[in-house]
């Protein structure tokens, strides 16, 4: 299968389990596993080429000039990440179908996993290292909706900030280190820069590359002093923490500390920064496992343990280094994965993760005790287990590291680490499942359904298979550690066996398992002196930062942004014209080219129409009614301006858009004041004033200016009147501007429109929801209320009209790509026509005669726009490229057919949708407010009189 | 006719301009209104003042006015359209929640609240 639809199927498949959330939660789960084993298979039909030591590739040019390529490269490195991530993805899915309660929205957590999973694929089959950065960023995202899925927990939306700043900070970090990298190497392809070890390392450049990319990886993969994040992510649920933190997210940095070994490792910065950094983590998460009492929190400090261990091996920069890291992935990932399904099986069952709490559960939970002790056991190191093997390999590559020049550092704190290591699993094991059966457990521990252990059973027969038989899995990593390891070093000849003879290693572990059950005897009297001793708290430093950041920025931004949009609005026109005027007097000003047109009466009246509605508006505003007629006097003329200066369709939509925006405003003034009061002092008016006689000099003097002189080159106007008709096919040539040559234009600009309308839609459910709904309630209406509320005359005169209406609608539409018209003109035409409906008869009878929300409207436009476009491509042209054809059908004439018309069907449904979309939404406020609107047109509202208080009365003089 | 457009755009521009800088929302809104007639009619006459003449292609007709700056204006009528209801819808919900409909943030303690 193509390295392309693998890494789709996960990001297509996102948007089904959404869908199917109706459906049932089996359902649900089931789509989703679907999917993956779908992109699983499709990943295992390459598996022939990587055996074979080939890579597979697959390129899609996508902005070449910026060096970025969609291009994915499967090796043997990649295969190994993609077959953890998919595979144990996969159990992860199955298990989370059991785990997750009633309660919890099954289809948005499958959206969020798989949209994780889909990133995570796409960062392993990178080849371009710019697409590996988009990749890596939607981790960080989709992370960070998952470990925040609990939203009504503190602690994990929490959790999730916290692993959003500093996974999102690493990644910052890291896009300046990819950009250096792919400048040094000239190519940001991935492929090709593996090829230039030595020029990378011998750029004075490559530290700070090395540095920042090195940020990504360990704020990524939680390595100290970036470790706190991954405890606090815990918040989460469990399937999302034991897929997060033992085969992906955390391994993400690990994977790109192994896909850039080649080029960056083998230097002194690198041995000293990633050995380091590895050595503290894992001593360090060892140390504190130990003493956390809760299970998952003990999981997450010996997974970032771990880590670091893995990390270590990668930094010391020897080829046997990096195969025993790449042994030790595969291990860890499956014996934590397990750990962590049977600590949700536990919290899942006794109802608490407190290992104080617990105990005695051995013969409560047979076969979660047999799963979580072999897993354990695994992770303390014991033989015939996986983590043996790996952690032997750690110890081996441990007693040849010399750090700062000591030989014995790099062991000594390794078998620390280790020794520690032993410690907690013991703990683990000991203080949960052994011990006496208590009676206080917070509900009856029993054994999950298969559904919930069959996941973590099969992980923990690996554990068992490899090992016992190691050289199973050993042809698999060397295939993995060759491509790891590129042309940079051989693969090494050892063998994977259990008995290795009497090495250092082998003591070093018989010393960590001894010491870790010497530590469990005292464990008490340890945990008294590290509860005594004081500690550096991770996330209130982290919270001290982020605060102090947030403080600078308020100083800084409170002082310019003080909330007055008057100010804002007075600065930026200031600024605006100043720049004008710097132009002006610094540039050259030609001599006029066009000669003044004289204007006949008929321009001079209609200008003095506009300029006395506009003056009068000044000096009326204060009168909302008045200003309102006033403005709609002003859009009239600028209408018929359009007419007389050859623009009919303008002409068409500024009409008709007059007309929606004035009822739009009176809907509004249903609630607002009627009046403005006076306010301001008059100082700040002659202010005001200043401003915008300075604003209306500027525009008039440039728009004077450029009246008068020609283009300085020459308009592309000539192309499109030329073009119109013998490559549109209409003879408007505004409107085959509109829906073919700049089609791409339109197409944004009636998603613009769409989301406008939406997000009319959206305030008005938050109005509605809120406060306000019950002031709107109670709200009495300050103008006395019509008699009629539906008059009929107009009832009777709009329900006529109706067909004519749409009848002018079609018409305009049709003649729109040769008369003026069109889907924009057309749209506005049929949306004041459904409006009338409204306003006649009621906004109850009107939308209960509605068979389509105009949600759907909008979108069904912009599909059916968009589909136009696609249509496109079938014929191997760029999207929407038009084409036409005439017909003739007897006894029509002959007629023309043009996929820019199917287009302009999408403008003016999106048009439509938007428009009534917003109109309705203004309405269902005032619907709020008079709920007594009934469902029957053409009544006389009885209530009229009897509603009349002593007061009216008086007022109106009866 | 050049000097009646572009002194129409000045005076547009400038009450625009005024009443974009009141204190309450609507006239804030029809300010803005204003000014988007002004900038509308500023972009269509960059295609420069043509009479009689509409880009509709006719046989005996060799002279059209300039098509280009017609049809991004047409779009931005319409989409001026849809962000005057946002603003309205914003001004409006405002006005709703805390009963007071200025643009600006008032300062604390003098809130006028009945």
């Amino acid at each position: 299968m193509s390295l392309f639809i693998i890494v789709a199927l996960p990001f297509l498949g996102a948007l089904l389990p959404g869908l199917m959330n109706q459906a049932g939660r089996a359902a649900c789960a089931g789509v989703t596993f679907t999917v993956s084993l779908a992109a699983f298979i499709g990943l295992l039909t390459n598996l022939p080429a990587v055996l074979a030591g080939d890579v597979v590739m697959a390129r899609v040019d996508w902005m070449p000039t910026l060096g970025l390529n969609f291009t994915l490269m499967l090796d043997g490195l990649g295969f190994f990440f993609a077959l953890l991530i998919l595979g144990i993805g996969l159990l992860i899915i199955a298990y989370a179908r059991h785990y997750l309660s009633r309660n919890d929205n099954m289809g948005e957590f499958f959206t969020y996993l798989l949209l994780f999973q889909g990133a995570m694929v796409g960062i392993v089959l990178s080849d371009n290292i710019l697409l590996l950065l988009v990749f890596w960023e939607l981790t960080s995202l989709s992370s960070f909706l998952l470990i925040g899925y609990w939203k009504h927990l503190p602690e994990g939306r929490q959790g999730a900030r916290m692993a959003l700043t500093v996974t999102g900070m690493g990644g910052l970090a890291m896009i300046g280190g990819m950009l250096i990298l792919g400048q040094i190497a000239g190519s940001y392809d991935l492929s090709v820069i593996l090829q230039n070890r030595e020029l990378i390392q011998a750029d004075p450049l490559y530290l700070p590359a090395l540095i920042l990319i090195l940020l990504g990886c360990f704020t990524k993969s939680a390595q100290f002093p970036f470790h706190f994040w991954l405890p606090h992510a815990m918040a989460a649920p469990t399937p999302v923490s034991a897929y997060l933190h033992s085969a992906t997210m955390v391994k993400a940095g690990i994977f790109l500390m192994a896909r850039m070994w080649p080029v960056l490792s083998g230097t002194p910065e690198w041995f000293v920064i990633v050995t380091t950094a590895g050595l503290v983590t894992m001593v360090l998460g060892a140390v504190i496992a130990l003493f956390k009492h809760d299970l998952k929190a003990l999981l997450a400090f010996s997974t970032v343990s771990h880590l670091g261990l893995i990390t270590m091996l990668l930094g010391t920069g020897t080829a046997f280094g990096a195969m025993a890291a790449m042994f030790h992935i595969l291990n860890h990932a499956t014996f934590k994965a397990a750990l962590f399904m049977s600590a949700g099986i536990v919290d899942h069952e006794a109802h608490t993760r407190d290992i104080r709490r617990l105990g005695g559960l051995r013969s409560l939970m047979p076969i979660t005790f047999t799963i979580a002790t072999l897993a354990a056991l695994s992770m303390a190191g014991i033989p015939l287990l996986n983590g043996f093997l790996s952690k032997e390999m750690m110890l081996e590559e441990a007693t040849h590291t010399v750090l700062f020049g000591s030989p014995w550092l790099v062991p000594a704190l390794a078998t620390f680490g280790s020794l520690f290591s032993a410690a907690y699993c013991f703990r683990l094991i000991g203080h949960t499942f052994l011990g006496p059966v208590r009676d206080d457990y917070p509900a009856k521990p029993h054994d999950p359904g298969a559904g919930l252990w069959l996941p973590p059973a099969f992980l923990v027969t690996l554990v068992v298979v490899i090992g016992v038989a190691p050289f199973l899995a050993e042809p698999f990593v060397k295939l993995v550690t060759a491509s790891v390891l590129g042309d940079a070093a051989e693969v090494p000849k050892a063998y994977f066996k259990i008995w290795h003879g009497l090495v250092p290693a082998l003591f070093m572990s018989i010393a960590a398992v001894v010491g870790g059950l010497l530590m469990m005897a005292i464990f008490n009297p340890a945990l008294r002196l590290w509860d005594a001793t004081p500690r550096p708290e991770a996330k209130t430093i982290f919270e001290a930062i982020v605060e102090a950041a947030a403080a600078l920025a308020q100083r800084i931004i409170l002082p310019l942004h003080n909330g007055s949009f008057t100010r804002y609005a007075a600065v930026g026109t200031v600024a605006i014209v100043g720049a004008g005027f710097y132009a002006w007097t610094t540039g050259t000003v030609g001599a006029p080219t066009r000669a003044i047109q004289p204007a006949g009466v008929v321009p001079v009246v209609g200008w003095a129409l506009l300029v006395a509605a506009t003056v009068a508006l000044l000096f009326l505003h204060r009168n909302r009614f008045l200003a309102l007629i006033l403005i709609g006097i002003v859009g009239l003329m600028v209408s018929i301006g359009f007419v007389f200066f050859s623009a009919p369709d303008l002409a068409m939509t500024q009409f008709t858009v007059e007309v929606v925006t004035i009822i739009l405003l009176l809907l509004a003034l249903n609630f607002l004041p009627n009046s403005t009061p006076v306010e301001s002092s008059v100082l700040r008016r002659v202010r005001d004033v200043t401003a915008a006689v300075a604003g209306g000099l500027a525009t008039f003097a440039l728009a004077f200016h450029y009246l008068l002189r020609d283009a300085v080159d020459t308009p592309i106007s000539e192309f499109h009147l030329a073009n119109s008709y013998k490559g549109g096919g209409g003879t408007n040539v505004v409107n085959v501007i509109l829906v073919d040559f700049r089609g791409f234009d339109t197409y944004g600009e009636i998603i613009v429109l769409g989301i406008a309308a939406l997000l009319i839609y959206a305030l008005t459910e938050t109005l509605l929801d809120g406060p306000v709904r019950a002031r709107l309630l109670n709200r009495i209406p300050d103008q006395p209320r019509a008699g009629d509320m539906h008059p009929m005359m107009m009832v009777v005169l709009t329900r006529v009209i109706m067909p004519v209406v749409l009848m002018v609608g079609f018409y305009i539409f049709l003649r729109g790509h040769n008369e003026p018209g069109g889907g924009f003109i057309a749209g506005l035409i049929v949306s004041i026509g459904v409006v009338m409906q409204y306003m006649a008869s009621g906004f109850s009878w009107a939308s209960a005669r509605l068979k389509y929300p105009y949600h759907g409207v909008i979108g069904a436009g912009v599909l059916v726009a968009g589909f136009t476009g696609i249509g496109s491509w079938f014929v191997s042209k760029p999207f929407l490229t038009s084409d036409f054809t005439y017909v003739r059908i007897p006894p029509f004439n002959e007629f023309e057919l043009a996929t820019a018309a199917l287009f302009d069907v999408g403008v003016f449904l999106a048009v439509v949708g938007a428009v009534m979309l917003s109109l309705e939404s203004f309405s269902r406020l005032a619907r709020r407010a008079h709920t007594d609107d009934p469902d029957h047109p053409m009544d006389i509202d009885p209530s009229r009189n009897e509603d009349t208080t002593p007061d009216d009365a008086a007022k109106e003089g009866v | 006719m050049e000097l009646l457009v572009a002194s129409a755009i000045g005076i547009l521009t400038a009450a625009g301009i005024y009443l974009m800088l009141r204190l309450r929302t609507f006239p804030v809104i029809l300010g803005i209104s204003l000014l988007t007639y002004a900038v509308n009619v500023f972009l269509f006459a960059s295609g420069r003042l043509t009479v009689g003449a509409p880009p509709v292609l006719r046989d005996d007709m060799t002279v059209y006015a300039d098509p280009l700056p017609q049809a991004l204006v047409l779009t931005a009528i319409v989409i001026s359209f849809g962000m005057t209801a946002v603003v309205v819808m914003i001004g409006l919900g405002a006005f709703l929640g805390s009963n007071d409909d200025h643009v600006d943030d008032q300062p604390a303690g003098s809130e006028d609240r009945t």
